[in-house]
C-alpha cells in the first residue's frame, strides 16, 4: 500500500512539474510568435535569442513530423491556423500550399538581395528561404581500390562495370527518393524515363524505402555493399564535420553531371489568418537575412539563398557544386506526381 | 440490487469512456467525415480520388497473409518457450523472460538496427561468413525481403505467446495429464487430447492479440520490408502524407478499423472462456529440470530463445561502443576498436542547436511524458477495470473492451490531423500543446493496464470482501482497505505497462511533439536522419539506453507480477 500511494504520489508529482510546460502562455509580457515547421528544423540558440529579444517576442517552434505531415497540418487547420509562420514546404509540395490558398503574401524588402531562380512563386505567397541539392553520392575508396572510374552521369549508372552498385529510395516515401526520380523524368523526359529506369532496374539497382536505411545501411562507407546513393551535394562536407576520428578530407564525393542533381528549394510563408502579421513579417525578414542564412548550413545541412551570406570554410572546400541542377515546374509535378510514381512502381517494384 | 449494479458500472465505465469519446471517437469521426466531404466537393476530377477495388483488395489480401503468417510463426516459436517456462523453474528464468519482452517496447527503427548490425550487409553474421568462406559479398540478404517482415513480427510478439499462454499454463493442474497417463495414455496422447483442448482458448486468444498487431503493422513493413510491401497502415500513411488523397486515405483507415473491431470482439470473448478449470498456484504445477530429457529440452529452447531474441539486442549493444570507421576495405570481426566516444558525445552540444536535447534531458522529458501516461492511464484504468470484474454483464464488458482496444487499430496519422480539425478552441485548443502526448500514449495503454487489472481483482476471493461488508466497511472502504491492498503488485505492473509503452513509442509522438521536447525515440530518430559517424554512432548509443531502460522497467514487472494468471 505504501509503495502504491508512493507511486500515485510521485505521478502526481511528475504531472505537477510538468504544468509550467503544459500550461497556455497567457501569462503577460513578450507577445509569442508560433513557427510551424517540419521535424529537421534546427537553429542556433543565440541566433534565435537574437530575434527574441531583438524584437521582444518570444518564438514557440512546433515541430509538425516529416515536410508532407507538417504541410498537411498546416492546410487542416486552414481557417484557424495552427501558428503565424510556416516554415518548410519544398517545390516538390509546393503547388499543394499554393492550391490549398494557406499562405498570405509578403514582399519583403530582402527579396531583392536573393536570385530570381529561387523565387519560384511570383505572387510571393512562399518566400524560399534554403536549396539543398540532391545528388549521386559515391564512396572514394571503394572505386580507388578497384581503380574503377566513378560515373559521371546519369547514363553511366547503365554501364556494365557499375552493376549492383547503385541504392536508392523509393519517391512515394522517401524526399530524395522522389527527387531523383524528377531529375530523370527532367533528364529523359516524360516518354523517357521509364525506358531509363528499366534499364537501371536491368543493371540491379536497389530500391529502399527512406534515406537513413540506404545511406546507414546499405552505403558501403556505412554498412553495406553498395558504393553509389542518392544523397545530398552536402553530405560529404558533413562527413567531414560529423566524423569520429578528424579527418581532412571527406571519403565520399559527387556526381555533378549536368543534370544529374535535383535542386530542392525549402520557403516560408505567412499563415493566413495570422494575428501577428507585422511580427511574422519581421520573422521572415529574419530568416532572409545574414544572420540567420548563415546558421542554416551547420544546423540544418542545406545551403542559403542568399548569396550575401558567408559559407563555413567547410563548406567552401569541400561543397560540390552541379552542374545545372534539374528543377520542374511545381504545378507539373503536383499534376502528374501520383501517375509518375505509379507508373515507376510498376516499372522497379514489380 | 441489479439496478444499482448496472447503474454503477455504468459510472465506473464512462471514466474511460468519456475519455476515449474525447480524444478518440471525436477526433477520428471529424477527420473521417472531413475526408469524405472531400470527396464530394471535387467530385468532378476525383475518379481516381477512392482506390480502385482491386488495389483495396490486394493490399487487404496482403496484409491479412503476411499478418497471419507471422501469428503462426510467432506461436511456433513461443509455444516451447510457453511449456518450458511454464512447467518448469529454473535459474535466470525471470531475467529471460524480461528480456524477451524489451523487443516489445522497442521502436521499429531501433529494431531495423538491431537486426542490421546481426544480418545486414555488413552485419556480424555476414562479415563472419565472408572470413569463413573467403567470400567477398554479403551472402546473407536480409532487408527488403519478406522473411525479414516474418522475422521482425516474431521477434515483437513472441512475449505476447509466452505470457499468455506460458502464464495459463503454469496455473493449469498438472493432476490433469497425470491422470491421462494412469489412464494409459501416452506423451503425445496426452499432449493432443488433454493439455491442448484446455490450452486452446489462452492460444487462440494470443494469436488473435499478435494478429491485430501484425495487421496494423507500420513501421516493421516500411523499414525493414521496404518498398515492395503495403499494409493497409503503410497505404494510409502515403495517401495522406505523399498524395493528400484524403478520402482514399479515410476508406482504408474505415476498414482497417472495423477489421480491428471484429478481431477484438472474437478476442475477447474468447479470452472471456479463459478460466474454464480450477487453476492452481505455479507452485504446484513447476517441476524443476531433472529428467535428461528435460534438461535436453531446456538448453535447446533457452538457446534458442537466446540467440534470437537476445543476440539482436545485443549486438546493438556491442555496436554502440565499436569504432565504426576501420581501416577501408579491412573491416574484420575484429579490428573494430571499443570506445565511449558516442556516449560522450551524447552529451556534448556541438552545433549550439536550440533543439539539442543532451541524452539526459531526453530521457527526463521520456520520463515525464511516461509518469503522465502513468497516472492517467491508471486513473482510467483501475474503475473500468473494476467494472469489469465485478459489476457488468459480460455483454456490455465485450462491448466496451472491444472499444477500448480500438485506439491500437487507428493510424497514427488520421489520429494526429484528426486532433488538429477539433482541439482548435481555446477551452481545449491542444493542438500545439505537448499535453498531446500523455494523452496519445495513454489511448494505447489502456487496454493493456485494463488486462492486468481486471483478472488481479477478479482473483480476490468474495469471502474477503464479504467478511469486510459484515463489519460495516462501505464499498469504498472495502476498495481502499481490501483490494487495493491485494492489487497492489498488479497496479505496480500495470503501471510500469504503460510506462514502456510510453518511453517506446514512436509513430504518434513524431507527428505531435514539440521540438523543444523530444522523447528518446524522436531523439535517436533526429540523429539517424543525418550524415557522419558521430551522429550514427550517437542514434546507437541512444537505442542502446533505450533498451536499458525498457529492460530494467520489464525485469522490475516481472519481479511485481501477482501470481494470478495475467493477461495481456
Amino acid at each position: 500500500m505504501k509503495r502504491l500511494c508512493l507511486l500515485i504520489l510521485v505521478s502526481f508529482l511528475a504531472t505537477a512539474c510538468g504544468t509550467p510546460f503544459f500550461g497556455k502562455d497567457t501569462t503577460a509580457g513578450p507577445a509569442t510568435l508560433k513557427v510551424m515547421t517540419h521535424d529537421s528544423f534546427a537553429a542556433s540558440e543565440d541566433v534565435i535569442k537574437a530575434f527574441e529579444t531583438e524584437n521582444n517576442v518570444t518564438l514557440q517552434f512546433l515541430a509538425s513530423g516529416d515536410a508532407g505531415t507538417a504541410l498537411n497540418k498546416a492546410i487542416l487547420s486552414k481557417g484557424n491556423p495552427l501558428a503565424d509562420v510556416f516554415y518548410g514546404v519544398d517545390n516538390t509540395f509546393l503547388s499543394r500550399a499554393l492550391e490549398e490558398d494557406i499562405f498570405e503574401p509578403y514582399r519583403s524588402p530582402l527579396l531583392k538581395e536573393i536570385p530570381d531562380e529561387f523565387k519560384i512563386d511570383s505572387k510571393n505567397r512562399a518566400l524560399p528561404v534554403d536549396y539543398g541539392d540532391v545528388c549521386l553520392n559515391y564512396d572514394k575508396a571503394y572505386f580507388a581500390e578497384r581503380s574503377l572510374q566513378p560515373p559521371q552521369t546519369l547514363d553511366d549508372l547503365l554501364k556494365p562495370e557499375y552493376r549492383s552498385m547503385l541504392v536508392v529510395q523509393n519517391p512515394a516515401t522517401s524526399s530524395p527518393g522522389l527527387a531523383f526520380l524528377l531529375t530523370t523524368i527532367s533528364y529523359y523526359g516524360e516518354e523517357g524515363y521509364l525506358a531509363y529506369w528499366q534499364a537501371l532496374k536491368d543493371n540491379d539497382v536497389l530500391v529502399v524505402n527512406d534515406w537513413e536505411r540506404a545511406y546507414y545501411t546499405e552505403f558501403s562507407r556505412w554498412g553495406g555493399a553498395r558504393p553509389i546513393v542518392v544523397s545530398y551535394s552536402s553530405s560529404p562536407p558533413f562527413e567531414v564535420i560529423f566524423s569520429e576520428t578528424p579527418i581532412s578530407e571527406p571519403p565520399t564525393a559527387v556526381v555533378t553531371g549536368a543534370g544529374a542533381c535535383y535542386r530542392q528549394i525549402e520557403f516560408a510563408g505567412i499563415l493566413k489568418g495570422t494575428k501577428n502579421r507585422r511580427l511574422a513579417e519581421k520573422w521572415i525578414d529574419f530568416m532572409l537575412s545574414t544572420r540567420f542564412q548563415e546558421d542554416i548550413p551547420l544546423q540544418m545541412y542545406v545551403f542559403p539563398v542568399n548569396p550575401a551570406a558567408r559559407l563555413d570554410e567547410v563548406f567552401v572546400k569541400y561543397l560540390f557544386k552541379p552542374e545545372q541542377p534539374a528543377m520542374l515546374d511545381p504545378e507539373l509535378i503536383a499534376a502528374n506526381r501520383e501517375a509518375w510514381i505509379q507508373a515507376w512502381s510498376e516499372v522497379v517494384l514489380r | 440490487m441489479s439496478v444499482i449494479r448496472k447503474l454503477n458500472a455504468w459510472l465506473l465505465w464512462s471514466l474511460p469512456l468519456v475519455f476515449l469519446g474525447v480524444f478518440f471517437f471525436y477526433p477520428l469521426g471529424v477527420i473521417l467525415a472531413y475526408s469524405l466531404t472531400r470527396l464530394s466537393a471535387f467530385q468532378a476530377e476525383v475518379a481516381s480520388a477512392v482506390l480502385p477495388l482491386p488495389v483495396i483488395l490486394r493490399i487487404l489480401g496482403f496484409t491479412t497473409w503476411q499478418a497471419f503468417l507471422s501469428t503462426l510463426l510467432t506461436l511456433l516459436v513461443g509455444l516451447p518457450g510457453a511449456y518450458l517456462l511454464g512447467r518448469y523453474q529454473f535459474r535466470g528464468k525471470a531475467f529471460l523472460q524480461a528480456w524477451m519482452g524489451v523487443p516489445f517496447m522497442m521502436p521499429a527503427l531501433v529494431v531495423a538496427a538491431c537486426f542490421d548490425t546481426l544480418l545486414g550487409p555488413r552485419g556480424w553474421i555476414n562479415l563472419g561468413l565472408m572470413e569463413l568462406f573467403g567470400l567477398t559479398a554479403p551472402p546473407i540478404q536480409f532487408s527488403n525481403t519478406f522473411g525479414a517482415i516474418l522475422t521482425a513480427h516474431v521477434f515483437y510478439n513472441t512475449t505476447i505467446v509466452l505470457r499468455l499462454v506460458g502464464d495459463f499454463w503454469s496455473h493449469l493442474d498438472r493432476r490433469f495429464s497425470q491422470a491421462a497417463q494412469v489412464l494409459g495414455a501416452n506423451r503425445w496422447q496426452t499432449l493432443r487430447k488433454v493439455i491442448l483442448p484446455l490450452l486452446t482458448p489462452s492460444i487462440l486468444a494470443a494469436a488473435l492479440l499478435v494478429f491485430m498487431f501484425d495487421f496494423t503493422s507500420f513501421g516493421v513493413i516500411l523499414v525493414l520490408g521496404g518498398p515492395r510491401f503495403r499494409t493497409l497502415e503503410v497505404e494510409i500513411y502515403y495517401q495522406t502524407v505523399g498524395l493528400f488523397n484524403l478520402p482514399a486515405a479515410a476508406t482504408l483507415a474505415i476498414l482497417q478499423l472495423a477489421c480491428t473491431f471484429t478481431l477484438t470482439l472474437l478476442y475477447t470473448r474468447l479470452s472471456e472462456r479463459q478460466r474454464p478449470v480450477s487453476m492452481r498456484p505455479q507452485t504446484y504445477n513447476q517441476a524443476r529440470l531433472t529428467s535428461w530429457r528435460s534438461r535436453l529440452f531446456a538448453v535447446v529452447t533457452v538457446s534458442f530463445l537466446t540467440v534470437f531474441f537476445i543476440s539482436p539486442l545485443a549486438a546493438l549493444a556491442l555496436r554502440s561502443v565499436s569504432r565504426l570507421e576501420p581501416d577501408r576495405g579491412q573491416r574484420t570481426l575484429s579490428s573494430p576498436g571499443i570506445t565511449l566516444d558516442f556516449y560522450r558525445e551524447l552529451s556534448a552540444n556541438r552545433r549550439r542547436s536550440l533543439f539539442y536535447a543532451p541524452p539526459a534531458s531526453a530521457i527526463s522529458i521520456s520520463l515525464a511524458y511516461a509518469s503522465i501516461t502513468v497516472a492517467l492511464s491508471l486513473a482510467l484504468g483501475l474503475p473500468a477495470a473494476w467494472a469489469q470484474a465485478r459489476l457488468a454483464s459480460p455483454k456490455v464488458n465485450r462491448l466496451f473492451d472491444s472499444l477500448l482496444m480500438l485506439p491500437l487499430g487507428a493510424s497514427a496519422v488520421t489520429l494526429g490531423l484528426g486532433f488538429i480539425l477539433t482541439f482548435d478552441q481555446p477551452p481545449l485548443d491542444l493542438r500545439a500543446s505537448p499535453a498531446l502526448i500523455p494523452l496519445a500514449h495513454t489511448l494505447v495503454a489502456l487496454p493493456f493496464v485494463v488486462r492486468s487489472l481486471a483478472p488481479a481483482l477478479r482473483s480476490i476471493k468474495p469471502k474477503l470482501r464479504q467478511a469486510a461488508n459484515v463489519m460495516g466497511a462501505n464499498a469504498w472502504v472495502q476498495f481502499t482497505r481490501v483490494e487495493l491492498p491485494l492489487i497492489n503488485r498488479a497496479i505496480l505492473s500495470a503501471a510500469i505497462f504503460a510506462f514502456t509503452i510510453s518511453l517506446g513509442e514512436f509513430g504518434a509522438t513524431a507527428i505531435i511533439s514539440r521540438p523543444e521536447y523530444p522523447t528518446i525515440p524522436v531523439a535517436i530518430f533526429r540523429l539517424l536522419s543525418q550524415p557522419g559517424g558521430l551522429n550514427y554512432g550517437q542514434a546507437l548509443a541512444l537505442s542502446t539506453i533505450l533498451m536499458f531502460v525498457s529492460a530494467a522497467g520489464m525485469i522490475l514487472i516481472q519481479r511485481l507480477r501477482i501470481t494470478e494468471t495475467g493477461e495481456f
